[in-house]
């Protein structure tokens, strides 16, 4: 308790100074012990947690983790020595984002650490999703603009057509996956963790083996145990993949073609990303979304803006309110099939005919061959259920002690940076610290061209909260249209929306539709960690002329009641 | 909601309405002589009881707007002031209010659907006996070309059976009730045959599998894939035109002459129609006036580089001469008495692509030539991109056409309905002109030519507004002053 005391203060702003720093962090606690899971995190499998778990010793933690992971190792010139009995303190089985991010900072904490992988290092998020997806969207953001001649034109830049090389886009991302392998690969390896080959397996508290399937199997012991085995794209039945005509997000990110028109399953950031990307390409696009809206998982506000400008305009229309019951490959001269029925009724309604189809309704957990029987595990919906602090809970809802899960494999946050910080505040845990992650406070970024970014709750889910807990909310906005930097680079299109609390100032979500959103979101994501208020936020100053100064404005221009003192001085988990 | 107006205010505005059977109050102009305006009063209307409610232009870039919800619904009896309608612009939400009292007889397009910027929504009657009319009207609305999106692409055709009540989400799924004939069309073909009033269920797809392409849809709404915006031959046959019943009128019928292409009028053009038929109601005289333009074309050459345009020239000598000479920028609104306009607004002709627009050089009096040169150029830029302001174009006072870069020696234009007088510029020639002591010399000598409202406006009136203006382009530099 009394290290984040200080630590709290020191965060506070020079400017204003805090003193509302020690005094009330029982309050807080008492606060926030009363409060209910409001409504849905898009993110969160398991919704409560985000909102619970309120310990002050969160900002000390919390500090720590931002550190640049790849800089740690520097006092520590190798793996530690593993504890009395075991082979290992931490062995992690996967070696995707999260298992590695959770490797290099148990390398920092002393612990002797393996890391098992049946594939290739790095996981989804660079073999297969986040880093080929933002090479093609590069790629796709100079097409755009490019083939832009009033863009280009407004800047008194003459361009000849632009054209593009398919088998030139997909090296790109191709060199850009193998570069970004390389760099995790021997980041682990430089600082001495083990890295093993085959696929992992629990076969009881404590033991894993691993080896080749079919080859021979070894024994290891460990003290602790991360599951950080992520997921897979989620292919609904009645859907038949055959990875040239009907597609997921895997085969999308070699790109082997570019069909003349694409039906795009789900609308959600995959979809939405590889929508950008497809029709800067030349595609023509189809949304289907089983639910009424597109765009689901965002703001509304955002949602509805964002469609404006990166739906309508664009060579793409959608069926909403419609499931994909039936996908059929293109085959035997007719062109791919997809049939669709009312989600709600179950009626027919229609049938598409197009060149090909991408399945982005979402992934789903790879928790397979994981002997999680043995040690009394059942996963839900394929997940494994974990609590706030990443620990599996059993069958019976105990816990399996020395046995965490991180990651997509968990679903609490499907997100490559959350499934890192999840890997590091176990890493904490097993090296003696208490800590909760607050995942409110972790950012989500979608990078379509302009991007969407998002932290914490969305107007709706905040309203509800509000509603429950009996607090006022109010809206901040700000438009990049008034932005200098913006217009410098003809990119006035977009909004920052603040959703905060008036009576103490708290800022309970942060959306941002525009150019480069992902990189500003950083500023409020922050501020929600370390608990700091829009009254003390607003004094610091941003360059000029920067997009930062979007967020600057929206800072600026909420209306915090200054009469009212800070009834809760720890806001970080909400 | 200030920026959302239903009906055509007094001001300078858009205007979102006016009665079915009078003009259609947005910016119409033909192109050369005849410059015609928004009708601001309904004073001059026919048949001033039935209104349309147009869809509204919300913002510079909008083109069509979806309405969310009606607030009112039809019967509902409406004050001038109240929001009447939400709409969806490509911007945001806003409640449109109405500006007529009034009756709201019929909803022509429900909520959920969308129209182009211009297109009636709805009709508003002023009394309980017009709904029965009004309803009629909104029943045979799908004959009655509904006026598309004036900045939308040049030409949609009138629709044929109101292709966007036929088909009220062509994005969902054109397909669910037709048995028949699957169609198959892409999303952009989709998107252009709306923006194009194409009908999609009448074409045959050339893509793979036979589905629509964009580049059938392009084809057979007359345009080049270049995105040109050439104008439009709708092919009788292969277009919906074809079947669009002319609007009941009891025009007298021509001889057919076999092989013509039928090219139905743009918004902009149908409304320039209107207007021109309207003109002829306001009594209207000309006086011609000879100037000599040495030192204006001695100006000109010394202003041009930084940027000043004969236009703005001759704006701002016009403006000059107005101050001195109020009665010319007045208007008669009613038949019965003068209104004199505080701003001198010198709306310009500018003939743009297949029609006319009047950019508004907005108190053109109190700027500096450079100012309103800058200005003059931003105003043309706003015109060929569509994105002029209802309050830039139909807030003149006093309208200046120029034809003289055409060689055209003299002309005389329309006054436009609103204005008291309007100005027609022809070009300047080197001419032999005798000065008073009998010697000839050639000098520079245009012809400009004013037509005016005789119900306000006097021929000493005229007279002497132009020995004003005479004596300004002869004696320019006050000009640049």
């Amino acid at each position: 308790m009394q290290s984040s005391f200080s630590l709290s203060l020191s965060s506070a702003s020079p400017i204003t100074g805090r003193s509302d720093g020690g005094a009330t962090s029982t309050a807080s606690d008492l606060f926030f012990s009363t409060t209910t899971a409001p409504s849905q995190l898009r993110f969160c499998g398991l919704r409560r947690e985000a909102f619970s778990g309120c310990k002050s010793s969160n900002n000390a933690l919390l500090l720590k983790q931002l550190r640049p992971s790849n800089k740690i190792s520097a006092s520590l010139s190798g793996n530690g020595t593993p504890s009395k009995g075991f082979d290992y303190d931490l062995v992690i089985i996967g070696a995707g984002v999260g298992g590695h991010g959770a490797a290099l900072h148990a390398v920092e904490k002393g612990l002797k650490t393996a890391i098992i992988e049946g594939d290739v290092v790095g996981g989804t998020c660079v073999n297969r999703g986040c880093v080929p997806s933002k090479a093609l969207l590069a790629v796709s953001g100079r097409m755009r603009e490019l083939q832009n001649e009033h863009h280009m034109k407004s800047f008194g830049l003459q361009v000849a057509a632009a054209g593009y090389d398919r088998q030139g886009v997909a090296d790109h991302a191709q060199n850009l996956a193998t570069k970004i392998r390389n760099n995790l690969t021997n980041s682990m390896k430089s600082l001495g963790v083990d890295i093993l080959t085959g696929v992992g397996t629990v076969v009881g508290p404590q033991k894993v083996k691993y080896g080749k399937v079919g080859g021979s199997e070894t024994l290891i012991t460990a003290k602790d145990i991360i599951i950080a085995t992520g997921s897979v794209p989620f292919v609904p039945k009645g859907v038949e993949v055959d990875g040239k005509t009907v597609i997921t997000s895997d085969h999308a990110l070699k790109l082997e073609t570019v069909p003349e028109w694409i039906v795009i399953v789900g609308s959600g950031y995959i979809g939405l990303e590889f929508s950008d990307v497809y029709t800067a390409l030349g595609s023509e696009v189809t949304f289907v979304e089983a639910l009424d809206q597109l765009m689901p998982g965002f703001d509304p506000e955002i949602g509805k803006l964002a469609q404006r400008v990166l739906i309508n305009p664009r060579k793409i229309d959608y069926h909403t309110g419609v499931f994909a019951t039936k996908i059929t490959p293109a085959r035997d001269g007719k062109p791919v099939t997809i049939e669709l029925i009312d989600a709600k009724t179950k009626e027919p309604k229609d049938t598409l005919e197009v060149d090909a189809a991408l399945i982005a309704t979402g992934r789903a957990p790879f928790t397979q061959g994981l002997g999680l029987e043995n040690v009394n595990v059942e996963t839900q919906r394929g997940f494994i259920p974990v609590d706030e602090r990443m620990r599996v809970i059993d069958s019976k809802g105990k816990l399996v002690p020395h046995l965490y899960c991180i990651g997509d494999a968990n679903g609490k946050m499907m997100l490559a940076h959350a499934a890192s910080a999840q890997g590091i505040s176990v890493v904490e845990q097993v090296s003696g610290k208490d800590h909760v992650l607050n995942h409110l406070s972790i950012p989500a970024a979608c990078f379509t061209h302009p991007e969407i970014s998002m932290v914490g709750l969305t107007e709706p889910q905040a309203r509800e909260k509000a509603e429950k807990e009996g607090f006022e909310i109010s809206i901040a906005k700000t438009s990049f249209k008034a932005n200098t930097k913006a217009l410098a680079e003809n990119e006035g299109e977009g909004i920052a929306k603040m959703i905060y609390r008036p009576d103490n100032g708290e800022i309970l979500g942060v959306h941002i539709f525009g150019m480069h959103a992902a990189d500003l979101i950083h500023e409020a994501s922050n501020a929600i960690a370390l608990g700091t208020r829009i009254q003390d936020i607003k004094y610091a100053v941003h360059a000029h002329p920067t997009l930062s100064e979007v967020i600057d404005e929206l800072f600026k221009s909420a209306k915090v009641k200054s009469d009212v003192p800070s009834a809760v001085a720890e806001p970080v988990a909400v | 909601m200030s920026s959302s107006l239903l009906q055509s205010r007094v001001p300078p505005t858009l205007s979102f309405s006016s009665s079915i059977a009078g003009t259609k109050p947005q910016w119409r102009f033909t192109f050369s002589p005849a410059v015609t305006f928004t009708r601001r009063t309904k004073n001059s209307t026919i048949h001033a009881k039935i209104r349309e409610i147009f869809m509204p232009a919300l913002s510079s870039t909008m083109t069509e707007g979806k309405i969310v919800s009606w607030i009112k619904s039809e019967g509902d009896v409406l004050s001038k002031g109240e929001s009447v309608v939400v709409v969806e612009s490509d911007k945001a939400d806003m409640d449109v209010e109405t500006f007529y009292d009034g009756i709201l007889a019929a909803i022509v397009v429900a909520e959920g659907e969308s129209a182009p910027v211009g297109a009636p929504i709805g009709l508003l009657a002023e009394t309980e006996a017009e709904i029965e009319e009004a309803k009629a009207k909104a029943a045979g609305a799908g004959s009655a070309p509904s006026t598309p999106a004036a900045s939308a692409p040049p030409s949609p055709p009138p629709p044929a059976a109101a292709p966007v009540a036929a088909a009220p989400t062509p994005v969902a799924t054109p397909v669910a009730a037709d048995g028949s004939r699957k169609i198959v069309s892409t999303p952009y073909a989709k998107k252009l045959a709306k923006q194009h009033k194409v009908d999609i269920s009448k074409l045959v797809g050339s893509g793979p599998f036979g589905r629509i392409t964009p580049a059938d849809v392009e084809a057979a709404a007359g345009i080049t894939p270049a995105k040109s915006s050439a104008a439009p031959v709708m092919a009788a046959a292969s277009a919906p035109v074809a079947a669009a019943a002319a609007p009941a009128k009891s025009a007298p019928t021509f001889a057919e002459i076999p092989g013509a292409t039928i090219v139905p009028f743009t918004t902009m053009q149908a409304a320039v129609s209107k207007n021109m038929i309207e003109s002829l109601s306001v009594p209207t005289f000309r006086v011609g006036y000879p100037i000599i333009t040495d030192a204006l074309d001695a100006l000109y050459e010394k202003v041009k580089p930084k940027g000043v345009t004969m236009t703005a020239l001759l704006a701002k000598a016009a403006a000059m001469a107005l101050v001195q000479h109020p009665v010319v920028n007045a208007s008669c609104k009613d038949g019965k008495s003068f209104t004199y306009n505080n701003s001198i607004n010198i709306a310009v002709a500018v003939a743009i692509n297949g029609g006319l627009i009047t950019p508004v050089l907005q108190d053109a009096d109190k700027l500096d030539l450079y100012l309103l040169s800058q200005k003059w150029k931003e105003l043309v830029e706003k015109a060929r991109s569509k994105q002029l302001q209802p309050h830039e174009y139909n807030s003149g006072t006093f309208t200046l056409s120029n034809l003289g870069m055409f060689g055209v020696d003299r002309f005389d234009a329309i006054l436009p309905p609103g204005q008291g007088a309007i100005m027609a510029v022809g070009a300047s020639k080197p001419t032999a002109v005798a000065d008073k002591d009998g010697y000839f010399s050639v000098r520079s000598q245009m012809l400009v030519n004013v037509t005016a409202d005789h119900r306000i406006v006097y021929g000493a009136d005229l007279a002497a507004f132009l020995k004003t203006f005479a004596k300004i382009v002869q004696d320019p530099d006050s000009l640049t002053m």
